[in-house]
């Protein structure tokens, strides 16, 4: 089921599906992109802010990023099987 | 490449290892400046190669693409690009990417291939990779790439030999410039070919992360890092400065003693000798700051924390990463100001850099000392709080709450709905090396310098003319300070202080206060025609202003310090690094508003219960 990575439950294992422009268009999308965002990178939410569970630790390929759940939401993400 | 030496660029993605690479070729042969135009760090240097030669090698901004969104990233690709007027472009790119990274940062190494300049990998961080069970086959990514690879491991005396070898031979035939059409299809394949990874992360890094972003004791951690740094560079740094200021006042009296009483030693002593001592005092402070933030920031703690803290920050108006100049702010504005430099966002940007101001800085200390020591009855509160500490953290508190705020109310007022991207990579954990944090504190420090030293020197002078001249007549009753210009301004003043309570002595010494806050406190010595200087003068002024002054006029002169918009050194560098007088003037208003309004409210309600 696809759904978005801002909503993932934490350290659980899933898939990038897509990143949705918000805009048109979107730098930030792009960056998301260029960053690795892409299909078939696995993905896991590491961490959550202690304030509003914002922003988010984001382990993607080997790298991790702290992103605001703004930029978590244009991230579609798949659960691992 | 005949009489010219050959320019080689270090290129890469942020966090890694570049800057630990260039120091490691170029040591102490490097030189750090501006790009004209920008603020953006320049840092070039001079690698003698194995078989002599001299090569210019320059270290490019970290960049995650050429797709530039901040103007680090712009700069990396103009250079790259051969557009940066000014910059010749490289001869040789060597492009660094971190070993236990490379899904992040081949796909930047594809990028910067297409440029179509001669280009060498360099695998930085072997060391690492290979502690994590990582197996890179060097030579069929050579292979696949068409671009020669080696490994470096920054951190190790030999680690860039092999790379040494590489730029000492020819230049490396151009690789092949098309791109592929999807950059991360072919990372995927090369890693599938080249690479083998036991585990996409860290263990260590797993372990440290479950504490250090934890919602409780994350937060807790950061407390304590915090109070550890704060206890450290107040409590470490008092011997040095003490020692510093000893060496300024013997300094001063054997010139004193050895030159004839006339202007010219005048100028020499009570002038630059003293002026420039005064903000000297300040540096084992600033060293002991910048050491536990270039320490944290090489260990890779400092995005977590800006991570921490980013909710609050962003709902003042900030962003967490608003947190590394705003800490640098609490031992002086201007490199918290200069460090304002690692916000991509110029919105973000700006914000920080008007709140900077607002942290308690170092120079406020001796002034809130002689006030605190003065008006503060030492007395126990609740059995274990001193009441002159308590009141000493609450002005720190003032000065960060009264920033939150002043950072709400500009985002009040710009009501921007644009979104403004965190975006922040959290490396690996790693222990912070001597020789990079050396070089990096001698970097800062050097900057501090140049920039203060050259405004203050300036102004300490024109101050010391403004306070010495005309000269009192021989019959003339009264301190000398009293006749100069100095002493009219500071009687012309009274008029527009009288209302928060500041009586003339205490206007002449926010004028030369404005050249460094902390000489206020030996100004009022001056004034009151006590000779003595530093913390003989505080010694000898604390009774005097505690019987002459009210207890009105003492909170509101502490609070005027909380906002304090005279120093010149910190609207010097906010000029510098906005380009803007615009910013400068909104800066200088709204504090001057700020110390006035806050200053007029306590002088009267003080006057009031008294």
């Amino acid at each position: 089921m696809e759904q978005r990575l801002r909503d993932l439950p934490l350290r659980i294992d899933a898939i990038v599906e897509r990143v949705e422009d918000a805009t048109v268009p979107d730098p930030i999308a792009d960056r998301l992109r260029d960053l690795g965002f892409v299909s078939g990178e696995p993905v896991r939410l590491v961490a959550r802010g202690p304030l509003g569970g914002d922003p988010l630790v984001v382990q993607i390929g080997y790298t991790r990023f702290a992103l605001r759940r703004a930029e978590a939401a244009r991230v579609f993400v798949r659960m691992a099987a | 490449m005949s009489a010219l030496a050959m320019q080689v660029a270090l290129v890469g993605n942020p966090n890694c290892g570049k800057t630990a690479l260039f120091n490691r070729l170029t040591g102490s042969r490097q030189k750090v400046a501006n790009y004209a135009g920008v603020t953006v760090e320049r840092k070039a240097g001079v690698v003698r190669t194995p078989s002599g030669r001299s090569v210019q090698l320059l270290d490019l901004p970290g960049a995650y693409s050429l797709a530039a969104t901040s103007p680090d990233e712009a700069i990396t690709r103009d250079i790259c690009l051969g557009q940066m007027a000014g910059e010749a472009r490289p001869d040789l790119l060597v492009c660094v990417a971190d070993a236990t990274n490379l899904r992040l940062h081949l796909r930047f190494v594809l990028e910067v291939r297409a440029l179509g300049l001669p280009m060498v990998l360099a695998l930085n961080m072997c060391d690492a990779a290979a502690k994590r069970g990582i197996v890179i086959d060097r030579a069929s990514l050579e292979r696949e790439l068409g671009v020669p690879v080696v490994e470096t491991i920054a951190v190790r005396a030999d680690g860039a030999a092999a790379l040494l070898r590489q730029i000492d031979g020819p230049l490396p035939p151009l690789p092949a410039a098309a791109a592929p059409a999807d950059l991360h299809a072919e990372v995927r394949r090369l890693l599938a070919l080249a690479v083998t990874v036991p585990r996409r992360t860290g263990e260590v890094d797993d372990a440290l992360d479950r504490w250090a972003l934890h919602p409780v004791f994350g937060l807790a951690l950061l407390a304590v890092v915090m109070f550890l740094i704060f206890q450290a560079v107040f409590s470490w740094s008092a011997p040095l400065q003490d020692g510093i200021d000893a060496g300024v006042t013997a300094l001063a009296d054997y010139l004193k003693s050895v030159l004839p009483d006339n202007t010219l030693r005048s100028l020499l002593v009570d002038g630059m000798l003293v002026g420039t001592g005064s903000v000297v005092v300040f540096l084992p402070q600033i060293l002991l700051l910048f050491l536990f933030i270039l320490v944290l920031e090489e260990s890779g703690y400092l995005p977590r924390a800006a991570f921490l803290l980013d909710r609050l920050m962003v709902g003042a108006g900030l962003t967490g990463r608003s947190f590394i100049p705003l800490l640098s702010s609490f031992a002086c504005a201007v490199p918290g100001i200069m460090a304002a430099r690692t916000i991509q966002d110029p919105r973000d940007r700006l914000a920080t850099i008007l709140v900077a101001p607002l942290m308690t800085c170092s120079a406020r200390l001796p002034v809130y000392a002689l006030l605190i020591g003065a008006f503060i009855p030492e007395q126990t509160i609740a059995g274990i709080f001193n009441l002159q500490g308590l009141v000493l953290f609450a002005l720190y508190v003032a000065g960060i709450v009264s920033a939150l705020l002043v950072a709400y109310a500009m985002k009040l007022i710009r009501r921007d709905s644009i979104e403004h991207a965190l975006l922040l990579e959290l490396p690996s954990y790693r222990v912070p090396h001597v020789t990079d944090v050396m070089i990096g504190l001698w970097e800062r420090a050097s900057v501090f310098l140049k920039r203060v030293g050259g405004i203050i020197l300036t102004l300490t002078v024109l101050l010391w003319f403004l306070s010495t001249y005309p000269t009192a007549p021989v019959d003339f009753a009264g301190p000398a300070i009293d006749y100069s210009y100095a002493g009219r301004i500071g009687k012309a003043l009274e008029a527009v202080f009288a209302p928060i309570g500041f009586n003339w002595q205490i206007c002449i010494a926010l004028i030369p206060g404005l050249a460094a806050r902390e000489v206020a406190v030996s100004s009022l010595a001056t004034v009151y025609a006590v000779s003595a200087t530093g913390d003989a003068a505080a010694g000898q002024l604390l009774p005097l202003i505690a019987a002459q002054w009210s207890l009105a006029t003492a909170l509101s002169l502490i609070v005027w310090y909380v906002f304090a918009p005279q120093c010149v050194s910190t609207l010097a560098v906010i000029r510098r690094e906005t380009r803007s007088w615009k910013i400068v003037g909104i800066a200088t208003f709204y504090l001057f508003a700020l110390a006035y309004g806050a200053s007029f409210l306590t002088f009267r309600i003080v006057s009031a219960l008294t």
